[in-house]
């Protein structure tokens, strides 16, 4: 039982991670129908930024947190503007492509960056852990899931209240619809690639303390997201979370019970399994369509 | 108020639109017919700036439209009514009516929109009973005065209607026809394209007929109606006439 629980715990705390970075996926997923394979990449970047202007550069935490989201954004954005907006012929199979040569790039300069090394930094605050019934729970994790809440409900407030958000909703569903209406599609996606870059850095900063951060461990990370994405339902923001502390929870106690050896194998295992049972997702419904 | 002059759109090497020329007045109601693929879609598609090649003018109000992004077409105060109404079929027919003001809200408009909202609710009272429902799921005529809504939402100066009238019951063109004529006493200036020519015209009042990509006539909406060609070609007049000799 005790067991048990302490696997929950830490299947929360990364499954939280994985939420954020399938929120990232999720978010741009639904603004511009595109997947971005270069989101693990943020959230590397995420991760190492954070390291070195705290623990180095010895900044406040919260200024070094929105420092590295902000700066992450900005890749995002140039990412965009740079390398998919001048694409000729936007073909999904073409931007998709170019997200992944955008990985690679991404960690190249990451590594000639930060080098090989793997850097870890200290949990966001001193706290004891709390023992309850007998697992310990790290302050860490509380941070982890009180700052998913947070974004998850600033997403949902972003789409149903303010009108950015259903203008963004209304360039996916139909971007001729939109423009005629003078939503300008390109602005919306630029925006959509920014907050979904410092989604992925969210999930970097976070998952800081918990891990070893180097130039290559966003792919692994980037993949689990997508998985978690896919879990959920692509396209349903709660799917993502459900998606994400389903598949770290199942992982958790995969590792716990069987051998840590499946850790990795896990997520992958779950994302055949529901694209042959229920490919839309657990969350993910078929939009209405009268016609 | 739009003047087109010697408009040719090409769709890679086809030429949808051959050298046409028209100008519809301020608060006129001009009518376009023509048989499917004359290039009647084309021509208001151009106007708002979604045919990425043409050559000769477009000109609003004295300025040029070319080169300019289908949102800059609607800030300048054309609104369109696509063809097959592109709503927005999740989101409810009130999202839907408010990102009709989307530039609007930009510009910090809140009173005048609540206030257009009401006159567009008051145009349409069945979507004043919908206003929380999904876009998706109402009627085919419930749609097509909810993209009418919409585009009046950003308070154009002229309206563009791509076959508002496709799809649906004679008594909801009709209703449809009515609503239109009404805008038109408001003061509204609108271009109208339509197959359905005799109930297009008969509200008209001036009336363009399109073949192939030219404009093959042109006259007062009423002319139109009494001429043969056209009874012949849009308005099956003959048929009519044929049976009743015989009867």
């Amino acid at each position: 039982m005790q067991e048990l629980l302490q696997y929950f715990f830490s299947g929360i705390t990364s499954g939280a991670v994985y939420a954020v970075i399938a929120l990232g996926f999720t978010m741009l997923f639904n603004s511009t129908g595109l997947i971005n394979f270069a989101q693990g990449e943020f959230v590397m970047l995420g991760a190492l930024s954070l390291i070195t202007l705290w623990r180095d550069f010895k900044l406040p935490l919260p200024l070094a947190f929105c420092l590295a989201v902000v700066g992450v954004a900005m890749v995002g954005i140039l990412l965009e503007r740079l390398a998919i907006r001048s694409v000729r012929k936007p073909h999904p199979i073409v931007l998709v492509i170019i997200t992944v040569g955008a990985s690679i790039l991404l960690r190249g300069v990451a590594m000639l960056h930060w080098g090989k090394d793997a850097y870890s930094v200290r949990s966001f605050s001193r706290h004891p852990p709390i023992e309850i019934a007998g697992a310990t729970l790290l302050p860490q994790s509380l941070w982890i899931l009180a700052i998913v809440l947070l974004i998850v409900a600033g997403l949902q407030f972003f789409y149903r209240r303010t009108l950015t958000g259903k203008a963004m909703q209304a360039c996916s569903i139909n971007r001729k619809a939109a423009s005629l209406l003078g939503i300008g599609s390109e602005s919306m996606v630029l925006l959509a690639f920014g907050v979904s870059a410092a989604m992925g850095a969210v999930g970097g900063v976070l998952i800081a303390p918990i891990t070893m951060s180097g130039y290559d461990m966003g792919t692994l990370l980037g993949l689990k997201g997508f998985c978690a994405a896919m879990l959920g339902g692509l396209g349903s923001s709660w799917g993502a979370v459900v998606g994400g502390l389903l598949l770290g929870i199942l992982e958790s106690l995969g590792v716990g019970f069987f051998s840590s050896s499946l850790k990795d194998a896990i997520a992958f295992l779950l994302l055949l399994l529901i694209l042959y049972v229920r490919p839309s997702g657990l969350l993910g419904v078929k939009a209405v369509h009268r016609f | 108020m739009l003047r087109l002059r010697n408009l040719k759109c090409y769709y890679g090497r086809i030429r949808a639109i051959n050298g046409v020329t028209l100008s519809v007045r301020s608060g006129e109601l001009v009518a376009l017919i023509g048989a499917n693929g004359a290039g009647k879609s084309t021509l208001l598609q151009a106007v708002c700036g979604l045919v990425a090649q043409w050559d000769g003018e477009i000109r609003f109000e004295k300025e040029s439209l070319k080169h300019c992004k289908p949102q800059h077409v609607v800030q300048r105060g054309i609104s369109m009514v696509p063809e097959g109404r592109l709503l927005f079929p999740p989101m409810s027919v009130l999202e839907n009516l408010k990102l009709g003001a989307y530039l609007r809200y930009r510009k910090r408009e809140h009173a005048a929109i609540e206030q257009d909202l009401d006159h567009v609710l008051t145009l349409f009272p069945v979507l004043r009973e919908r206003t929380r429902q999904a876009a998706g799921t109402l009627s085919g005529g419930e749609q097509q005065m909810l993209a009418i809504g919409r585009a009046l939402m950003a308070r154009p100066r002229l309206l563009l209607l791509d076959e508002p009238s496709m799809g649906l019951a004679p008594f909801l063109v009709q209703l449809i026809l009515d609503v239109l004529v009404q805008l038109k006493t408001q003061g509204m200036t609108i271009l109208l394209v339509e197959q359905n020519a005799r109930a297009a015209l008969q509200i008209a009042d001036r009336g363009y007929v399109l073949e192939n990509g030219r404009v093959v006539l042109e006259g007062e909406a009423g002319d139109l109606l009494a001429d043969q060609d056209v009874k012949r070609a849009y308005l099956g007049k003959d048929y009519k006439e044929f049976d009743e000799g015989r009867g």
